[in-house]
């Protein structure tokens, strides 16, 4: 198929309708307008419906009712709009409705700035809401990679019936790149995906030939809410096996840089330029920040790898924490950062690569 | 091969639209990969703003690079703001109608271009970036001005009426570029 020139945020909008999301509500903030703003003109197109809610607690609560009936449903904002979200989150987790949330992130903590950061890591990979739950999080560094995330993001999410979240920034936001879009999914498939969910799905069920459906976040029943919470873990634990990273020039490099994202791309891009200096450098890019990609850490040679630099726009560090449980103390873990706004120049990678190369 | 240019001005002026049209048909007419960066602050009309598009043959990395191949100014501010930014041998194209400041490096090449003189005179003082633009790319050549032209078009698409005044525009932009080439 032909490609198209298309903003970061657009990208990941019509590849959510593509998917087959039919529902989308959400509360204006910068950098991820473009989200709802093409989804306003969009969804009514596919018979889709788009809501903007009276704040992002109204709308990812809209998100969880609309969820609850199988229909694929997502919502998007940036940073301190996701914090605002954090207690439906924990009640999709739950209750184990599947949706997909994108967060473009900005600066942080707090109001912090409109431009572009990796500010919310933990937030994402750890701590949405509250009770411990987790969300598949994905972190494109491309709008090509958003674009076929976001995708595969409401397959994973009603998969597991659970939220997966797409992490990505306002740099990705709204920049313009190349891209080629999957096949839509037709009225049948789509509605032939949302059918599959009926045993669960509150769709109005016939009580004398089917099974009443509930969909509940919590239990009163201590050993009911004990089995849930059993049974979610071993869903988290399931996804392991299905950490992706992107992995270049590792066979012989001394210093492998590690970055996320922007960062992951910029980083890439100081990789290659270092290694036509002839310097041995690699690289390891998570895609998938939950489950982290430890196992890309794991079978470094320590013998030959001097440091490791993780390279974040997010003061303090927060990957690394990460990036350190993997690499167990077998080499140092140096950090390249900026925070606020300030984007990552590729020059910084370049010499902070070459003080560790010496 | 990568090549980074940079374009800032007042908003208003429309240096995102410059970009943007010169990024699209980089994305329709080849290969190369590009991308297009917006970057402004809450501002619309008089405030700062300024792009990036970077064109490549291999994957883009930063899609705002920290060393620019090219440098497209549009006013006095930008310049003193981003110069240090072009490489040495780099291009810089300057809107020589109100950018009236010395250019004090030796190590650049510069075009001068009185967009806004220009624009004026063709009657409308919003297709100053259309002149710019085909300065740009007559100078350069980074992508056929034909396939320019066409984006133009379809972008312009939903205003006909405007067609002519930008061809105008695009093709006496295009001409001052291509005669600074040869010169």
């Amino acid at each position: 198929m032909a490609r198209q020139f298309m903003k970061g945020c657009e990208a990941i909008a019509e590849a959510a309708v593509r998917s087959g999301c039919r529902f989308f509500a959400g509360y204006p903030i910068t950098p991820q307008n473009e989200i709802p703003e093409y989804l306003s003109r969009r969804m009514p197109e596919v018979g889709g419906t788009f809501v903007q809610g009276e704040s992002e607690v109204a709308s990812i609560n809209i998100i969880y009712g609309a969820a609850q009936t199988g229909t694929r449903a997502m919502t998007s904002s940036s940073s301190c709009g996701i914090s605002l979200m954090s207690e439906g989150l924990s009640f999709l987790a739950g209750a184990r409705v599947p949706m997909v949330v994108v967060n473009v992130q900005r600066g942080g903590p707090g109001i912090g700035a409109i431009q572009p950061a990796q500010q919310d890591y933990n937030q994402a990979t750890k701590a949405s809401g509250n009770g411990g739950f987790q969300m598949m999080v994905w972190a494109p560094s491309t709008v090509q990679e958003a674009v076929d995330m976001t995708y595969a993001a409401f397959d994973y999410a009603q998969r597991d019936r659970n939220p997966v979240m797409i992490l990505a920034d306002g740099v990705l936001g709204t920049i313009m790149e190349p891209v080629v879009l999957p096949e839509p999914r037709s009225a049948e498939e789509v509605a032939r995906l949302k059918a599959i969910c009926r045993p669960w799905a509150l769709v109005g069920h016939n009580p004398e030939t089917e099974q009443r459906a509930l969909v509940d976040s919590g239990d009163w029943n201590t050993k009911k809410m004990e089995q849930k919470c059993i049974d979610n873990a071993a869903l988290y634990e399931s996804w392991q096996a299905e950490a992706q990273a992107e992995e270049l020039f590792l066979e012989d490099a001394e210093v492998v840089v590690t970055a996320y994202g922007i960062s992951g791309r910029i980083a890439k891009s100081a990789v290659k330029l270092l290694r036509a200096e002839g310097i041995k450098v690699g690289m390891i890019r998570p895609r998938t920040v939950n489950p982290f990609p430890a196992a890309s850490y794991e079978k470094l040679d320590y013998g030959r790898v001097k440091a490791i630099l993780d390279v974040e726009m997010s003061i303090p560090a927060q990957m690394v924490n990460d990036v350190r449980l993997a690499v167990k103390d077998r080499c140092p873990v140096e950090t390249c950062l900026h925070a606020g706004g300030e984007i990552m120049g590729r020059r910084e990678i370049m010499d902070a690569v070459r003080a560790l190369y010496r | 091969m990568e090549r980074n240019l940079m374009v800032a001005g007042f908003g208003g002026q429309g240096v995102m639209t410059l970009g943007k049209f010169l990024a699209d048909a980089t994305c329709h007419s080849t290969d190369k990969n590009v991308t297009f960066f917006p970057s402004y602050g809450a501002e619309q009309r008089g405030g700062t703003a300024n792009c990036y598009v970077v064109i490549s043959d291999d994957e883009v990395g930063a899609p705002l690079g920290d060393a620019m191949d090219d440098l497209i100014v549009m006013n006095d501010p930008s310049l003193h703001k981003f110069l240090y930014k072009l490489l040495p041998g780099g291009t810089l194209f300057i809107n020589s109608s109100i950018v009236t400041s010395e250019i004090t490096r030796q190590d650049i090449k510069v075009v001068k271009v009185p967009v806004t003189g220009m624009a004026l005179e063709m009657g409308n003082s919003k297709v100053l970036n259309i002149i710019m633009l085909g300065a740009y790319v007559g100078y350069t050549q980074v992508v056929p001005a034909e396939v320019v032209w066409n984006t133009i078009q379809q972008k312009l698409g939903k205003k006909p009426a405007l067609l002519p005044l930008n061809k105008r525009a695009f093709e006496a932009g295009l001409a001052i570029g291509a005669e600074q080439r040869e010169a």
